[in-house]
């Protein structure tokens, strides 16, 4: 930042003024005001334990329940009005359910228009096979946005409780050392084998959203496990040389902001009645049911990288 | 439903119930991860896989990895281990 002012002028300033008595740094009562000198606090070990024995033996007579009859009473009565209380709660909400339709009749409010359009014309509008990634991801889409912008912020919330400074974290790294051995040699010979495995799978569960059951959040969160699997094995250098709080960064914006893009642009195309450009391809093959499958893989990134960014934050306050 | 599924409703009962009587942290957590498994187990006799993975990966995986991470930092895992705390002292 820099100022026109120079130090010494800027502290002539009413502003200057106005922020030193913002933050408290100056008492306007000193030099002003005629006060006697604040003496020294000197704690007083006799008094205290004098208080505090006065204040137990209060405490005794008062919840004396074998001489106090009204206490005694009432502590009865207490335990019986919150069975009551209890059976009550539980009495209303079992006859609130008996009025509910029977599972499986036809007038249960399951059973309307919407459900019955999904499972018929879910193929020809969204060209997924997974009926279910075409309801998540086309025909529900805003919710699906709103989830992922949720994990970002829980997130950036984990990231503002748990984050530590520059010297903290360095503590906190020689601490996380001393309690977790690391070199583990059958933890690394595993963790060889299987981190490649996880994340490929993950990865599988991600590409083919659209046509088996799976999609970004589960395959996110099986890429996370993996990431999480790494970082335990081989510990936090290993790690940085591919992800660091920059590349959490990145990813997470153009992710959420893709998907805000390449929705605003379908529900603009769907409320105007135009033609959208996105083509819908062959159902079943991997490159088709249109805006589904990169959706698929900007949720899936998200998901992955919040998931690491939590197990980091906590195990070492950052990344 | 099948025997099967009735032996893991059973198995989540049972799960429910021991997670909150365990006295030892670190159990109710392995217990806890073992009742997201069952679970999953079932969604896949409910026919919905999508749900299964998640499960395992999120509930089994994930949540409990979060859980353990917390108890290290709380100390609540060194606390019931004496001879892991004495090495670290010796250190």
């Amino acid at each position: 930042m820099s100022r026109k002012k120079s130090n010494e002028e800027y502290q002539k300033t009413s502003a200057f003024r106005f922020f030193r008595w913002l933050s408290g740094e100056k008492d306007p009562y000193i030099g002003n005001v005629e006060m006697c000198p604040q003496e020294e606090y000197q704690p007083d070990r006799e008094a205290a334990l004098r208080h505090e024995k006065e204040h137990d033996a209060i405490l005794d007579k008062v919840y004396d329940a074998t001489h106090n009859k009204s206490l005694y009473l009432f502590h009865r009565l207490y335990q019986a009005t919150s069975v009551l209380f209890c059976l009550f709660l539980i009495a209303l909400l079992l006859v609130t359910v008996s009025y509910l339709p029977a599972n499986g009749t036809v007038i249960r409010p399951v059973n309307n228009e919407v459900a019955e359009r999904y499972i018929e014309k879910g193929l020809e509008e969204t060209g997924a096979v997974n009926i279910v990634a075409g309801m998540i991801l086309d025909y529900r889409a805003f919710d699906t946005l709103g989830e992922s912008h949720v994990l970002f912020v829980a997130t950036i919330t984990v990231l503002i409780l748990l984050r530590l400074n520059k010297t903290e974290k360095d503590e906190a790294e020689v601490n996380d050392r001393r309690f977790e051995p690391k070199n583990d040699a059958i933890l690394q010979l595993v963790a060889t084998f299987l981190v490649p495995i996880i994340i490929i799978f993950g990865i599988y569960i991600i590409l083919n959203g659209h046509l088996g059951p799976g999609g970004g959040f589960s395959g996110g969160a099986v890429i996370g496990a993996g990431l999480v699997l790494y970082l335990n094995a081989f510990g936090f250098k290993k790690t940085e040389r591919f992800f660091t709080e920059k590349t959490y960064k990145w990813v997470c914006f153009f992710s959420l902001s893709f998907y805000c893009l390449a929705k605003s642009y379908s529900f603009y195309t769907g409320a105007n009645q135009l033609h959208s450009v996105i083509p819908k391809g062959t159902p079943g093959a991997i490159l088709s049911s249109g805006l589904i499958l990169p959706l698929n893989i900007a949720v899936g990134l998200v998901v992955a990288c919040t998931i690491y960014a939590f197990y980091a934050m906590f195990r070492k306050g950052g990344f | 439903m099948t025997a099967f599924q009735i032996i893991l409703m059973g198995l989540l009962i049972i799960c429910a119930v021991s997670v909150s009587f365990s006295k030892n942290l670190l159990n109710s957590i392995l217990i806890y991860m073992s009742f997201s498994l069952v679970m999953s187990m079932l969604w896949i006799c409910l026919e919905s896989p999508d749900l299964a993975i998640t499960e395992a990966a999120v509930g089994a995986g994930i949540t409990s990895v979060l859980f353990f991470v917390t108890l290290k930092k709380i100390h609540a895992i060194d606390a019931s281990e004496p001879e892991a705390k004495e090495e670290t002292e010796n250190e």
